[in-house]
């Protein structure tokens, strides 16, 4: 790889050892991917919760931190596993809470902005057309490429520390046109409405045609995505098929560079049907409902304020636990529109920080006899069947509703 | 022997752990005890201590760069990781975890290789060779 004479410089430790061994694990990323060299980021999310990387990843952040490694670049933290205002009975282990909230003290002495958001761009950072990031949320990475232009690859916990405190990333997939340009055309002719079937679209994409080099271009016969149906598409491709970059026609800035190669592309067509049956293939509607979970990505204050619409003030059935898992700026914007006081209302729970997910629920599972999640996402019906949940994936009224009866119809 | 278009890490000996479907760590596994969790997944229940992971691919979730350090650290990790197709979260995470990785592996390792089969993984050359 070409270095600039700052990167020699780092290279050599002169910005001290955390630095210096971080950057040569971004030369071996670099080199394994071909990069020729690295691009400067403006803007880093980094995923570093505590339930996840153990006791060796809060060890190495702990050893940044006492070294006085500081970060040169803005960064802000993605959703941990401490949830504000969590009730009691949802909480994960005093262990688990107190390391996590050691690894978060850790990331504040680094300069890490503790924001717990899985979704950047609707909350902490809106990133410009074409500016280099390195984001650690998949599905956050994949919006932002595609409906922003930004430009980042999926950037894991250790490596978007090392971009944090290098300022730069090494120059390889999204950050490069051609890597970016249209790899298949999907014609979509099933008719997309509820953020449900936006997540099962790409899922069934993300399944079908996979892999990080795949680069989905949409035409549909009748859609107007809102920014919220885009990050649940967005979510659903990069957790199903690792995809991390797509085009939209008529809605994401690059498509139209693109229109005019998709006859040479292969094709894939989504019918009806096909939204349908992949929604079903997740089991049936039937039977009682005693949990029903709301949020991965986060939800927007437009998809709390649409819960609450829903819900006709009406409330949960008290056998029934609904969770809703959203970020600290949006909760405080529901609560100033008093979009909060009225979920709480209905007995909804709002997780403020966290993913429901990061939250040990296999542990909750066995402690409170859950054994299955209805949920309108297909991010967290996918991340929930390791931890031995059964999933139900539904449009998000038939959720309220399965919660109001505490049953399906 | 079979080659891979890219690799990195030290060679490494272990036993062949084929899944056949794209891999994640926080979608397939139980990461405090290293199996495979998921359910309905064809490896349910099986360890990945030791073994040498041979897959076509992989699914996406950040969780994949962290999960392979703290598993590693377990005892619990992976010794290599050979994929069809890969993504940056794989490849971060195995070089932080320093687990040898390969990607772009010949495809006819997954009709060849079967699980419990010794691998010898040599990322100096890209090759994976069938011991036993």
């Amino acid at each position: 790889m070409h270095l600039s004479r700052e990167e020699l410089a780092i290279a050599r430790g002169d910005r001290g050892l955390p630095a210096k061994v971080l950057f040569e694990q971004q030369m071996a990323v670099g080199e394994f991917f071909g990069a020729e060299r690295f691009v400067p980021v403006s803007h880093v999310h980094l995923c570093a919760d505590y339930e996840v990387m153990g006791d060796a990843g809060a060890a190495m952040i702990a050893e940044l931190a006492d070294g006085g490694a500081r970060l040169c670049v803005s960064a802000t933290g993605s959703a941990g596993c401490l949830a504000g205002d969590l009730d009691e009975r949802f909480a994960p282990s005093a262990h688990l809470l107190a390391r996590e909230g050691e690894v978060q003290q850790n990331l504040r002495r680094l300069g890490v902005l503790s924001v717990g958001t899985c979704s950047p761009a609707q909350n902490v950072y809106v990133p410009r057309f074409g500016e280099h990031l390195a984001w650690g949320d998949t599905g956050a990475v994949a919006f932002a490429n595609a409906v922003l232009g930004a430009r980042s690859n999926f950037e894991s916990g250790p490596a978007a520390l090392a971009a944090a405190l290098t300022g730069r990333t090494p120059a390889y997939g999204f950050h490069l046109d051609r890597h970016r340009a249209a790899t298949l055309h999907v014609h979509v002719m099933a008719e997309v409405h509820d953020v449900a079937d936006w997540g099962a679209l790409g899922a069934l994409v993300g399944l079908r045609a996979g892999g990080y080099s795949c680069v989905p271009y949409f035409e549909f016969d009748e859609a107007q995505p809102t920014a919220d149906d885009l990050k649940q598409l967005a979510a659903a491709l990069a957790c199903y098929g690792s995809i991390a970059m797509f085009h939209v026609a008529g809605v994401t800035p690059e498509a139209h560079l693109h229109h005019e190669a998709l006859a040479s592309l292969p094709h894939e067509e989504v019918s009806e049907s096909d939204v349908v049956s992949y929604l079903e293939s997740y089991g049936p509607s039937v039977g009682g409902v005693d949990l029903v979970v709301f949020g991965a990505p986060h939800l927007s204050l437009a998809e709390m304020e649409t819960l609450v619409r829903l819900l006709e003030g009406r409330r949960v059935a008290a056998t029934c636990t609904v969770l809703v898992s959203t970020s600290v700026m949006q909760r405080a914007a529901a609560q100033s529109a008093g979009i909060l006081d009225a979920l709480h209302g209905a007995g909804v729970n709002v997780l403020t920080g966290t993913n429901w997910y990061n939250t040990e629920i296999g542990a909750l599972r066995e402690r409170l006899g859950w054994s299955r999640v209805v949920t309108n996402s297909a991010q967290l019906a996918n991340a929930v069947g390791a931890q031995g949940y059964k999933a139900v994936l539904i449009a998000t009224h038939a959720c309220v509703e399965a919660a109001v009866r505490g049953r399906f119809a | 022997m079979y080659r891979a278009a890219r690799a990195w890490g030290p060679c490494v000996e272990g036993c062949a752990l084929v899944v056949p479907l794209a891999f994640s760590p926080r979608y397939d596994l139980d990461r405090a005890n290293g199996t495979f969790a998921r359910i309905g997944h064809p490896c349910y229940g099986e360890s990945i201590a030791g073994c040498i992971l041979v897959c076509p691919g992989v699914q996406g979730g950040v969780a994949g760069g962290w999960a392979l350090l703290a598993m590693k650290a377990r005892g619990i990790g992976f010794a290599g990781l050979v994929f069809g197709s890969v993504n940056p979260v794989m490849v971060q995470g195995a070089i932080a975890a320093e687990i040898p990785v390969l990607a772009g592996i010949d495809a006819r390792i997954f009709d060849e290789v079967s699980t419990g089969m010794t691998l010898l993984v040599d990322p100096s050359d890209g090759s994976v060779l069938v011991l036993s």
